[in-house]
């Protein structure tokens, strides 16, 4: 049975993970590669490398430290933050990422979804979506939630799907932040309109709120999150722990589950 | 030394990376000519059968590679590469294959309840099947470890061959093998420590 994914996202300004990170066996708190070998070791089933730099200079770190977490940590990489063209599908895939998310870029040029699922494949392309309610309505908001484009969230990212892409993040403005659980309306409307994986993101304060997630709606396919797994307030591994006991599908075995098996 | 087969279709990036942290020896070979100085070769793949068929046929990489399995060298297809190993597929029209393994390649869609989704992306479980010996390729990895797909297309009518399944709604072949030839529908370089142990297993045919 297919299992639901647990996925870290990793926010990284020139070279070095944004966002306090408190974990006492990590020689270097903001080290990308650290980081990621360790959200590996504990059970995350991908990871998301979201590039927030701003300049040339830290975009070219950036995809040193893609190259070198890809060269060390062998689960799908996610890579996000300023794809814009195809080109910039080919400069992160080249340095190890398996999919790129795209937002603005989407917004900004319809056609990229297309052109990036027809030369990569649609399981190379994610469409990561911000999405906040405007007057009772589901708005995609652009250039990381700081405009309202005033489209129509459900409708935007069907036609996305239409184009090619091959799963979508959707990412609630809403309950981003507020730790009190994912928003499972939002999520519910997406899940009824797309037949691709659906990732929740936006929300998650404690391991139930993922229990929460997959029980209610057993059509999303994956969790994502950044500062309750940064901050230690969840670790992956007990999350996983969690879910199983649970019932819900996940990629754990504990020893003795494993003996009996 | 294993030969990982270059011909312009997908990212080596990882593979490389992960047969490479097992400490073998990988060349990433452009040249049909130069697979015969390998002890193994990997046969890589991602997006659509026809143009990766017409690639193979076009560099030559096509006939090295069966000329290679046809003299015992282990030869192992992932994903895509394991697809193009069998008779033909079926993924937009009807195309052939290299032919070394048999059955054929068709589309998940109408095997699968509707309310399951396509492609088929993420962490499933490896069955064994329990009428056969456990593959070798398998031989350091359990009933039920899980590894990473990503497919809309699968390997059908090939029973003798199968190796492993997965369940997606239906029993869906997750790796097929016929003598020295071995495919992977699902990616052990993206598959974690399971991953790496079927490439090892591999790297020691």
């Amino acid at each position: 049975m297919i299992t639901k994914r647990i996925i870290p996202c990793l926010d990284v300004r020139d070279g070095r993970v944004v966002k306090g990170v408190n974990f006492l066996d990590l020689r270097d708190v903001s080290s990308p590669v650290d980081l990621a070998r360790y959200y590996s070791a504990n059970g995350a089933d991908e990871l998301v490398f979201y590039d927030i730099t701003a300049s040339y200079e830290g975009r070219a770190i950036f995809t040193d430290i893609l190259r070198e977490a890809a060269s060390t940590v062998f689960i799908p990489l996610t890579v996000g933050g300023g794809i814009n063209t195809v080109d910039d599908f080919d400069r992160v895939l080249k340095c190890g990422a398996d999919k790129v998310s795209v937002n603005s870029g989407a917004i900004r040029d319809p056609s990229l979804v297309g052109a990036a699922a027809k030369k990569y494949g649609d399981q190379c392309v994610v469409l990561s979506v911000d999405i906040k309610r405007v007057d009772g309505a589901f708005h995609v908001f652009a250039k990381g939630g700081r405009e309202d484009t005033g489209i129509e969230a459900i409708d935007w990212i069907r036609r996305c799907v239409g184009a090619g892409a091959g799963e979508v993040v959707v990412n609630s403005m809403d309950t981003d932040g507020v730790r009190g659980g994912f928003d499972l309306e939002l999520l519910d409307a997406v899940c009824a309109a797309v037949r691709v994986p659906v990732i929740a993101s936006g929300g998650a304060g404690c391991a139930e709120d993922f229990v929460t997630l997959f029980k209610e709606l057993p059509k999303v396919d994956a969790g994502l999150a950044a500062s309750i797994f940064h901050f230690g307030d969840v670790k992956i591994d007990e999350l996983k722990r969690l879910l199983s006991r649970e019932g819900i599908p996940v990629r754990y075995r504990d020893q003795e589950e494993k003996v009996n098996a | 030394m294993i030969a990982v087969v270059d011909y312009g279709v997908g990212n080596l990036f990882s593979l490389v990376c992960s047969v490479r942290s097992l400490g073998v020896e990988v060349a990433v070979e452009r040249d049909p000519e130069k697979l015969s100085l390998a002890s193994s070769i990997l046969l890589p793949g991602v997006g659509a059968f026809e143009d990766a068929a017409k690639l193979l046929a076009s560099t030559g990489m096509g006939d090295a590679v069966k000329e290679q399995a046809c003299a015992g060298k282990p030869v192992m297809g992932i994903c895509l590469g394991m697809q193009l190993l069998f008779d033909r597929s079926f993924e937009y029209g009807d195309h052939a294959g290299l032919g070394l393994i048999k059955g054929e390649i068709v589309p998940l869609e109408p095997v699968i309840p509707a309310d399951y989704k396509i492609p088929h992306i993420g962490w499933n479980a490896l069955h064994f099947p329990k009428d056969r010996e456990k593959s070798e390729l398998f031989k350091y990895i359990d009933e039920g470890d899980f590894v990473y797909f990503v497919h809309s297309y699968y390997a059908a009518n090939c029973s003798e061959s199968v190796i492993a399944t997965t369940e997606y709604g239906a029993e869906v072949t997750a790796a097929a093998a016929s003598e020295n030839v071995y495919g992977c529908q699902f990616h052990p370089e993206k598959s974690g420590d399971v991953g790496l142990k079927i490439l090892r297993a591999f790297c020691e045919l």
